[in-house]
């Protein structure tokens, strides 16, 4: 799960993370209000769950109130396209006010989940504000790294390590090594699965801020933080996604015109492999899960359905503790409530496969049998006709 | 021969009395696994298909004899599950659960260093040897024994494989299913290097998806040591950049752990890649150099 910047912000600086002093406002009237509190110039930053907002246009310096008010106006309800939102850009709902500094130089401290070692690694970088992916392609030499034992997690010496390397004044290194273990907490304390601070400052007056900050959240993790979820902002998602969370459905959107619905995975990922394979385009990943019952059929179903790209549906189950006369009785039930209105080529095997079969059969619908799966995705892409 | 379970292991059901670990111990025993106790804390004295539960692992382990377990708790309480069952000493903890928070996992990894235990999962349909022992979810009726060793990140995915290697007329040593999961305690490269070792295992087939990198370690790994033929898939190959498919571990982030770079490694290893999820068991039978039916 993905938060706003200014609510990371707010995040952190309960941790002790120092961020720079910034209001939230939705009406440019707000921003005003908020300039002339501060008293200072401000910078006003457009929210949304994406990078490269200054680039857009979505982050404004403005020397008086009056100039927060008309960059507010600006960048409040534009369609902010940035590299990483896509084409179609996401609408700006608020901005964040924030009081400006004088910086001095701009770093980058990330925090993830080293996979190979299995253990979280806080890296840094001198290249401040540059995508560390580019940093990491390009010279890779100027990433330093330290893996925390999570039994005494990160120690001050490995922040006074970053901190040296990455040229910070030695008066500034206690001031680093705080701003760094309160990183770290707050990324173990929330469940995090990323935390960004791209750029990290030095001020002239000698401080260490984050400029901007990103957290990501581990969704297995989120049980366990009611606070965290609470920041989960529902405009930012795909709409088909959350809803098929609410039944415990995977569903990811693609631009193709062949709906899938499929149990597992691995096997969905391999379906839609497939389906490309035999010159198809799938309009979606739909995993049902290992237990998937009638009910989940009928409303992964219907999401499939509300797709209007949607020419053709494949259905391939792999039934093993899940019985396939189980999955078809499903697929009927669902087919005759929702109305089928694209053809449906259904691929069955596993546990009760004959019974599944004859029960597809006898309910006189317009399904299309498939034997395997190379046969599925040949009869699933004929149906579905050319992929635009 | 096999690896990891066979005929004489003795298992224990860690939350046996949850309705998914008691209808997984019904089918597990219908399968003739040898499934001696289980354990869910507070239910010592009580009974499920006949089998006695205990408070803890290590009560179950003294009074059964039991030398693995296998894991069905809850996302919440499943790393504790399985800290239970490294401490009280087994050689095998299989974990089914699905959901485990990742940092729950760089702590279970911390804890499991220096100990003896094998972990498999979490995340994963688990561990079968066909008409020896079954431990996990998988439909024990499609696997036949033979002489093929499935490793796999994905559960039905394996299903496909092992289905496509029965109907082929071969069966399967051992499958092991390592998890989908970001962070897991058996990885390819453990599972390749015991199949190389087990005399009854001829061929291997191994299945991967995107994200991460430990297809490509795999990779190398089968290019330095092995000997015997493996036949790989790697899932994913249409899936988009920087989301999440199905598996907490499925992401192409920041362009890395893509099935391009993966099948790549593949081929350049040796091993012959099925191009796609169907044609698994017939890649395996060309590249063993047998006719296909």
């Amino acid at each position: 799960m993905n938060i706003h910047e200014y609510q990371a912000k707010a995040v952190l600086s309960r941790y002790g993370v120092a961020v720079p002093k910034g209001k939230v406002a939705d009406t440019p009237q707000e921003a005003e209000d908020i300039a002339k509190e501060f008293g200072t110039a401000v910078v006003v930053k457009a929210q949304i769950h994406a990078g490269g907002r200054g680039k857009g246009g979505g982050v404004k310096f403005a020397k008086t109130h009056d100039e927060a008010r008309e960059y507010a106006k600006q960048i409040i309800g534009m369609n902010l396209v940035t590299h990483q939102t896509g084409p179609q850009g996401k609408k700006v709902k608020r901005v964040l006010v924030e009081q400006a500094g004088k910086i001095k130089r701009e770093l980058y401290l990330g925090m993830v989940i080293d996979r190979a070692v299995s253990r979280v690694v806080m890296m840094a970088s001198t290249e401040g504000g540059m995508e560390i992916e580019t940093v990491a392609a390009k010279t890779p030499e100027k990433i330093l790294k330290e893996w925390v034992d999570p039994a005494v997690g990160l120690l001050p010496f490995q922040a006074r390590k970053l901190a040296f390397g990455l040229g910070i004044p030695a008066e500034l290194t206690g001031k680093a090594v705080k701003f760094m273990t309160a990183l770290y907490s707050a990324f173990v304390d929330t469940d995090c699965s990323l935390a960004e601070i791209n750029p990290l400052v030095l001020t002239e007056d000698g401080d260490i801020v984050a400029l901007d900050a990103k957290m990501n959240f581990d969704g297995n993790g989120l049980f366990r933080h009611k606070d965290i979820q609470a920041l989960r902002d529902f405009d930012e998602e795909d709409p088909t996604e959350t809803e098929a969370s609410k039944f415990d459905l995977t569903y990811i959107s693609l631009d193709g015109n062949i709906g899938c619905m499929v149990n597992g995975a691995g096997l969905a990922m391999a379906t839609m492999d497939m389906i490309k394979h035999c010159g198809g385009n799938p309009a979606n990943f739909l995993d049902v899960g290992g237990g998937a019952n009638a009910e989940q059929v009928t409303n992964a179903f219907r999401l499939i359905l509300s797709d209007p790209k949607v020419k053709a549906i494949l259905v391939n189950i792999f039934g093993g503790i899940m019985r396939c006369d189980v999955i078809a009785e499903g697929v009927v039930a669902a087919a005759k409530t929702l109305g089928l209105s694209v053809p449906l080529v259904v691929r069955l095997e596993g546990t009760n496969v004959e019974k599944g079969k004859e029960i597809l059969a006898a309910s006189k619908l317009n399904i299309i049998s498939a034997t395997d799966m190379a046969d599925a995705a040949k009869k699933v892409v004929a149906a579905a006709g050319p992929a635009k | 021969m096999s690896i990891y379970i066979d005929k004489n292991t003795k298992v224990l059901v860690q939350g046996i009395t949850g309705s998914v670990g008691a209808f997984h111990t019904k089918q597990m025993l219908e399968y003739g696994t040898k499934i001696v106790g289980g354990v869910t804390p507070g239910k010592s004295g009580s009974r499920v298909e006949g089998v006695p539960v205990f408070n803890t692992v290590v009560e179950a382990v003294k009074a059964t004899g039991a030398n693995a377990s296998v894991i069905y708790v809850p996302p919440a309480f499943a790393a504790d599950a399985i800290c239970e069952g490294f401490d009280a000493g087994l050689d095998v903890v299989v974990c089914i659960t699905e959901g485990i928070p990742i940092l729950d996992m760089v702590r279970v990894k911390r804890f499991m260093e220096g100990k003896r235990t094998r972990l498999v999962g979490p995340n994963c349909p688990g561990v079968i040897t066909p008409g020896e022992c079954k431990i996990g979810i998988m439909p024990g009726y499609i696997h036949k024994p033979g002489t093929i060793g499935i490793v796999s990140k994905s559960g039905t995915l394996t299903y496909e494989a092992v289905h496509q290697v029965s109907v082929l007329g071969m069966g399967q040593s051992t499958c092991v299913g390592i998890g989908g999961d970001p962070i897991n305690g058996t990885n390819f490269i453990d599972v390749l290097s015991a199949f190389e070792a087990d005399p009854k295992t001829e061929a291997v087939i191994m299945i991967g998806e995107i994200g991460g990198t430990a297809e490509e370690e795999a990779a190398a790994f089968v290019k330095a040591k092995m000997t015997k033929p493996v036949v790989g898939f790697v899932a994913g190959q249409t899936a988009p950049k920087g989301k999440r498919m199905g598996h907490a571990g499925a992401i192409i982030s920041g362009g890395k752990g893509t099935a391009a770079e993966k099948i790549e490694a593949f081929k350049a290893a040796g091993i012959s890649v099925s191009e796609t999820p169907a044609d698994m068991g017939k890649t395996l039978v060309r590249r063993l150099g047998r006719k296909v039916n």
